[in-house]
């Protein structure tokens, strides 16, 4: 009976537990979205932060990108000759990089690196008292720390998802072109009467919601890290995990919002 | 009897089933100094972290000028308390920003100074805790303790705040340069006419810094008196404290 009560309270707490940390990262989201429309406005902390997400996050998107298209050419490749179904390989390349795999990508990308790079400056900022002492001069720190990060996450992640777009389709042209002996112009044909603007489009949004999940998750538990140097390590491996986590679930439930009718 | 810049009635603040702060009662009269010692853990940095509106305590009143802070409007508060400087621990300096900016940071928050002007006011603040104008455009990475620990007081009075809490002011510095930092801080507290708490646990450093101390005890303050009355006061808390004792009612505590 006893074992029982305890399986009920473990179960208890950690449901509770769910639900107020499910609670906290909402009110915070909330109170960070809601600085970004209120005045002060911080430009050149919104720069800073597009510079760390966007502009240094360019290499690693862009290899990743490129190679995802070369390596789903030759895949489709294999599987499609054994139909004669090559000739599908450009509309499959296009459209699985701009719909799904860009933006998906793109996010993890972007959540192993700057997601990572967010905790851990806030949460050594918070352990070393620096968020405080922003407080004690008359700075909100949601302001100062968190709304720049969350509008530059937004903005920052569509633009490298539409670079990772065109370098995907490039890689996938590179594969198709050089080493299947596909015609440049019959394969580029191919690539542009299948795509269509929403398939581009529906990526971008994804991407910006993976942008702002990225920068929340990050910003949130660097926020709340405590415990010195071993809490700043914790709060960066939750904000990469659970920013993954959410990506892939958000990327599901996006898919359906954009694509199922 | 000079007026009470701070007043502290009844505060209470625990956290779980841990109870910090058990109803402390302070007074600070207007531009004096007083210095708050008391064992690890007895809620030093509560009271002060209380005061600057960081930690919400569960009851209690902290009057600043006659207003109680935790009573009045949000914005009421701000207003209040936007007359305090702090010297954290360890400095809290912003490691993203050069020293100017770290500074003058709260001046360009409050709007009370121009970007354009603002190095040269930190030239100037800096000047003051005995740093030169080329620490102005280093990070703070680049300097040593005791140098960050000056440019956070130069930070902390910058904006010539009426009220300044310091928080283990010379801890992790050396004899000398913990000396220098104390001298410093009554320097710039005098020529400010700041009202000042401090927290300490270097009873040198207590009795040049403060004209008052109060022992924080049990979460209640236990004993109030002149700073000079530290090492002399009878007391036996305090007697224990102060002398370092292993044996006295403190450790008897711990034991129960």
């Amino acid at each position: 009976m006893n074992k029982l009560l305890d399986l009920v309270a473990l179960v208890g707490t950690v449901v509770l537990g769910s639900v107020a940390y499910i609670g906290e990262l909402g009110l915070f989201a909330l109170n960070g979205v809601s600085h970004v429309f209120r005045p002060p406005y911080y430009p050149r902390l919104v720069g800073k932060a597009f510079m760390e997400i966007g502009f240094y996050s360019l290499p690693m998107v862009a290899l990743t990108a490129l190679f995802t298209g070369m390596v789903l050419a030759l895949q489709s490749y294999t599987g499609f000759s054994r139909f004669g179904a090559e000739s599908a390989i450009a509309s499959i390349v296009v459209l699985s990089v701009t719909r799904e795999l860009g933006p998906v990508l793109a996010g993890l990308m972007v959540s192993g690196r700057a997601g990572a790079a967010m905790a851990a400056e806030l949460g050594t900022m918070r352990v070393t008292d620096q968020i405080d002492a922003l407080s004690t001069l008359s700075t909100d720190p949601m302001k100062y720390l968190v709304a720049p990060r969350l509008l530059a996450g937004t903005i920052a992640l569509p633009l490298l998802v539409a670079l990772a777009d065109i370098l995907g389709v490039c890689g996938g042209w590179l594969v198709a072109t050089k080493k299947l002996g596909f015609s440049s112009g019959a394969y580029l044909s191919a690539t542009f009467s299948t795509m269509q603007p929403q398939d581009v489009i529906s990526g971008l949004i994804k991407a910006a919601v993976f942008g702002f999940i990225i920068a929340l998750m990050g910003c949130f538990n660097g926020y709340r890290s405590k415990g010195g140097a071993q809490g700043v390590g914790t709060a960066t491996t939750t904000a990469v995990v659970s920013a993954s986590i959410l990506i892939l679930a958000l990327d599901y439930i996006l898919t359906q919002v954009l694509f199922v009718k | 009897m000079s007026q009470m810049k701070i007043r502290i009635r009844g505060l209470k603040k625990a956290f779980g089933p841990k109870i910090v702060l058990d109803g402390v009662d302070l007074d600070i009269a207007q531009g004096t100094g007083m210095v708050v010692i008391g064992g690890s853990g007895t809620g030093k940095s509560v009271l002060i972290k209380s005061i600057l509106g960081l930690v919400t305590p569960d009851a209690g009143v902290i009057e600043i000028d006659g207003e109680d802070v935790l009573k009045a409007s949000r914005s009421r508060a701000k207003e209040l308390r936007s007359q305090i400087g702090m010297l954290f621990q360890n400095g809290a300096l912003f490691d993203s920003l050069p020293v100017w900016e770290n500074v003058t940071f709260g001046l360009l928050a409050q709007k009370r100074l121009k970007r354009a002007a603002a190095r040269d006011k930190a030239v100037e603040v800096l000047a003051q805790v005995g740093l030169d104008a080329a620490v102005a455009g280093l990070s703070p990475s680049e300097l040593s303790g005791g140098m960050q620990k000056r440019v956070a007081l130069a930070r902390a009075i910058a904006s010539e705040p009426a009220i300044i809490l310091f928080d283990e002011p010379t801890t992790g510095l050396d004899p000398i340069m913990g000396a220098v930092i104390d001298e410093l801080i009554v320097d710039c507290v005098k020529r400010l006419g700041s009202t000042s708490i401090s927290i300490t646990h270097d009873m040198a450093s207590a009795q040049r810094i403060g004209d008052n101390a109060a022992m924080l005890y049990q979460g209640k303050v236990s004993w109030t008196g002149p700073a000079t009355e530290l090492l002399t006061t009878p007391d036996p808390v305090v007697h224990q404290f102060t002398h370092g004792l292993a044996d006295g009612p403190i450790r008897m505590a711990l034991r129960r």
